[in-house]
């Protein structure tokens, strides 16, 4: 069956041209500016995640689940319900996620998905992994080595930041990692995809070079527990896989999947977020070329009530008058789309969609409120990234056993 | 290694334990040592070493008038009549580090008095202050009451209070009632498996001793086991989930958290009149999580801060012998 879904689906990504919207680890567009999830959810093969699923996290873990589950931010998965149903029986996983340093400065959407990681490290108390691809950014983005694992420390400090528990969290880059347990793992794999198979999924020619053909084997490593031998050895060398990423990563992972029974490994699970809209509005991912997209981390408090006053894509009327009387359109309106992952209190955020949407509540007021609960979150980061030093980063990224990793 | 007594009461400082203290002239009697320390206020205590049949040790610390009558400890500590003894003069430095003259229950701290029973006169709790000698019968300190037993669970000890004039008679019907105050086991003899662990002394505030201060059900018997390698390779699973506990962030801000709320809500209540139960529930959960998440976030930071110093002293202090060996 695996084999087959990736023939199917290099037909599919032929078509993706002609198709209306281009999701690839590259570039995300659409044509008409939404992005239609159901079709890309349909077009991947993965599962929804549906409000069952949702309870049964609550269940699991004793507590209210992320308000990114609940908003429905992460809204995809694969195989979701064998992680849940092994931990159930006791059976331990362990997380993977990872970020390609193309830049120095993050905003709040690259934050996202670490942020969801956080959650599930604390929730299920189990190890993590991060893959920071410094050899990615060298090939695609032309940076020198020196510069992508510079980048790879500066963006660590900021993953720190977000709150990850250093006795179950292990940072590695691909450029000082590499050594014996990830190089064989990266070559079984390289022996199971032929070279037509990373064509027809990631779109390369032969005008490209090798090392992008080279380097999906390289993401998919991370997801087998032998490519850690200090941490998962003994009775956790077969340990399930959850990674937590944006949608436009599922190719690497549908690859990965296919590849893992042939080496006797599990299938990595998988649960997938949605692009975080820009704030100009939904056209595509934050760009870290345009400062005006996003609220960066690095943000002050003026700089994010401008942004959010200047740039924020409102959906409310034209006029006093006219908003009154219609109120605002919730569909098209990007501060409310950003309360809605952000502002935790489910209570709170219903009075202002009804009185946001009824008119009694004017954009600005909306606006405020968005201003407050980001310049929280970034002020809270900044704290945080203040106080990771070099050392910390070290120890971090130090090839070490993490004794208490479960407790 | 031995404790001096800078080193214990510095011990005593760091655990905010407050006591006066009095120099005096080497004391090696009670009265001796009442000339002197009158002012000091509070009650003598006169200090036995002793020792059974096993060779199993003991300090009986009581008030300077409480009869202690060591036939019928023995029997009450199920040891038969006449089990009970001074211990062997050499047994004074050698396993509680003091001179003679200088029983205190203060040697506890020594890793080599692990095995030695401590049994408290219960007459002492009802005095303000209790004098000891702090492991020199050269100095006399006075503590209250609550700071000695702060001090004595800071050892991993629990504080046994003993009605040591008691006679109950001791028979099939009554079994002695001391029993559970023997200890496992005697002492390693100093020189064969004298394997007591290098004491990087003074701010040695071990991990493994906190952790069984948080075992406050733990009986007495199981603190004073001998440390050999074997038990503390048993021990790490008590260890490890005490510790997770201890280094777990959301615990740790919610009780802090529960702490302060608590007492701010009862101060304000108290001061507004307002009633307690007609707290905004809604409001008060918001203001809680916002102070949470910005609790929850400091407090990690400051778990990464720690691990990351000792991280890099395990490495030092791995490395350092090597690169002095070079020399």
């Amino acid at each position: 069956m695996a084999s087959t879904a990736g023939e199917t689906l290099a037909a599919a990504e032929q078509k993706e041209g002609e198709e209306e919207q281009v999701i690839n680890p590259w570039e995300v567009s659409a044509k008409g500016g939404k992005i239609d999830y159901d079709k890309l959810v349909d077009k991947f093969g993965c599962q929804r995640l549906d409000q069952s699923l949702i309870d049964r996290f609550e269940r699991l873990t004793g507590r209210r689940a992320h308000v990114f589950l609940r908003r429905g931010l992460f809204f995809a998965h694969r195989d979701l319900s064998d992680i849940l149903d092994a931990y159930e029986k006791g059976e331990k996983f362990y997380l993977y996620t990872g970020r390609g340093p193309s830049s120095e400065s993050l905003h709040i959407g690259h934050l996202v998905p670490f942020m969801f990681t956080k959650y599930l490290q604390d929730v299920f108390k189990v190890p993590l992994v991060i893959q920071l691809t410094d050899d990615e950014k060298c090939m695609w983005k032309g940076l020198s080595v020196e510069e992508s694992e510079r980048l790879a420390r500066e963006n660590a400090k900021d993953i720190i930041a977000c709150g990850f528990d250093i006795e179950r969290t292990f940072i590695f880059a691909d450029f000082s990692y590499m050594s014996p347990p990830i190089y064989k793992n990266i070559v079984r794999i390289a022996n199971c995809v032929t070279g037509n198979k990373i064509v027809g999924i990631f779109g390369l020619t032969l005008e490209d070079y090798g090392g992008k053909f080279f380097f999906p084997y390289i993401q998919a490593a991370p997801s087998f527990p032998s490519t850690f031998p200090h941490i998962f050895s003994g009775k956790y060398s077969n340990l399930r896989c959850l990674i937590p990423c944006a949608i436009d990563q599922d190719p690497y992972f549908r690859m990965t999947r296919d590849v893992a029974p042939r080496l006797g490994y599990h299938k990595p699970s998988l649960i997938e977020s949605k692009f975080f809209p820009a704030l100009q509005g939904e056209s595509g991912k934050m760009s870290a070329s345009d400062p005006n997209s996003a609220i960066y981390v690095t943000d002050t408090l003026k700089d994010i009530k401008n942004k959010v006053n200047k740039y924020a894509f409102s959906g409310g009327q034209d006029t006093l008058e006219k908003q009154r009387k219609y109120g605002a359109n919730l569909e098209v309106d990007v501060p409310v789309k950003y309360l809605n992952f952000f502002l935790d209190d489910d209570v709170e955020l219903l009075s202002i969609r009804e009185k946001y949407g009824s008119g009694a509540m004017l954009t600005g007021e909306v606006k405020g409120r968005l201003i407050e609960v980001l310049s929280e979150i970034v002020e809270r980061h900044q704290r945080a990234r203040a106080a990771v030093t070099e050392e910390m980063v070290d120890a971090f990224m130090a090839v070490r056993p993490l004794p208490r990793m479960f407790h | 290694m031995a404790y001096t007594k800078d080193q214990l009461l510095a011990r005593l400082q760091e655990l905010k334990i407050e006591f006066s203290s009095c120099d005096h002239p080497a004391v090696m009697t009670v009265e001796e040592q009442a000339k002197y320390v009158g002012h000091l206020g509070g009650a003598c205590s006169k200090n036995l070493f002793l020792k059974d049949k096993k060779h199993r040790l003991y300090i009986v610390s009581a008030l300077v008038d409480t009869k202690v009558d060591l036939k019928i400890l023995s029997q009450r500590l199920g040891l038969g009549k006449g089990g009970l003894r001074m211990a062997p003069e050499e047994a004074l430095p050698e396993i509680l580090h003091v001179a003679l003259g200088s029983v205190t229950p203060f040697a506890l701290i020594n890793e080599s008095a692990r095995p030695v029973s401590l049994l408290l006169d219960k007459g002492f709790k009802s005095q303000q202050y209790w004098l000891f000698h702090p492991l020199t019968n050269e100095v006399t300190i006075a503590l209250t009451p609550s700071d000695f037993d702060k001090f004595l669970l800071s050892i991993g000890r629990e504080p046994a209070y003993v009605d040591l004039e008691a006679c109950p008679v001791v028979g099939k019907e009554n079994p002695p009632d001391l029993a559970h105050l023997v200890p496992d086991e005697a002492p390693n003899v100093p020189g064969g498996a004298d394997k007591v662990p290098p004491t990087s002394v003074p701010a040695q505030t071990n991990v493994a001793k906190d952790e069984k201060t948080k075992q406050p059900t733990e009986k007495f018997k199981e603190t004073s086991k001998v440390p050999k390698q074997k038990s503390e390779k048993d021990k790490p699973q008590i260890k490890v989930d005490v510790a997770a506990d201890t280094t777990n962030v959301e615990k740790f801000v919610e009780k802090v958290f529960e702490k302060v709320s608590s007492e701010f809500i009862s101060e304000l209540t108290k001061q507004s009149n307002a009633d307690k139960d007609n707290l905004n529930d809604h409001a008060f959960e918001g203001l809680k999580q916002r102070v949470c998440s910005d609790l929850l976030s400091m407090t990690m930071t400051l778990k990464n801060s720690v691990y990351t110093q000792g991280f890099h002293a395990g490495i030092e202090s791995t490395l350092y012998p090597l690169l002095n060996k070079r020399k």
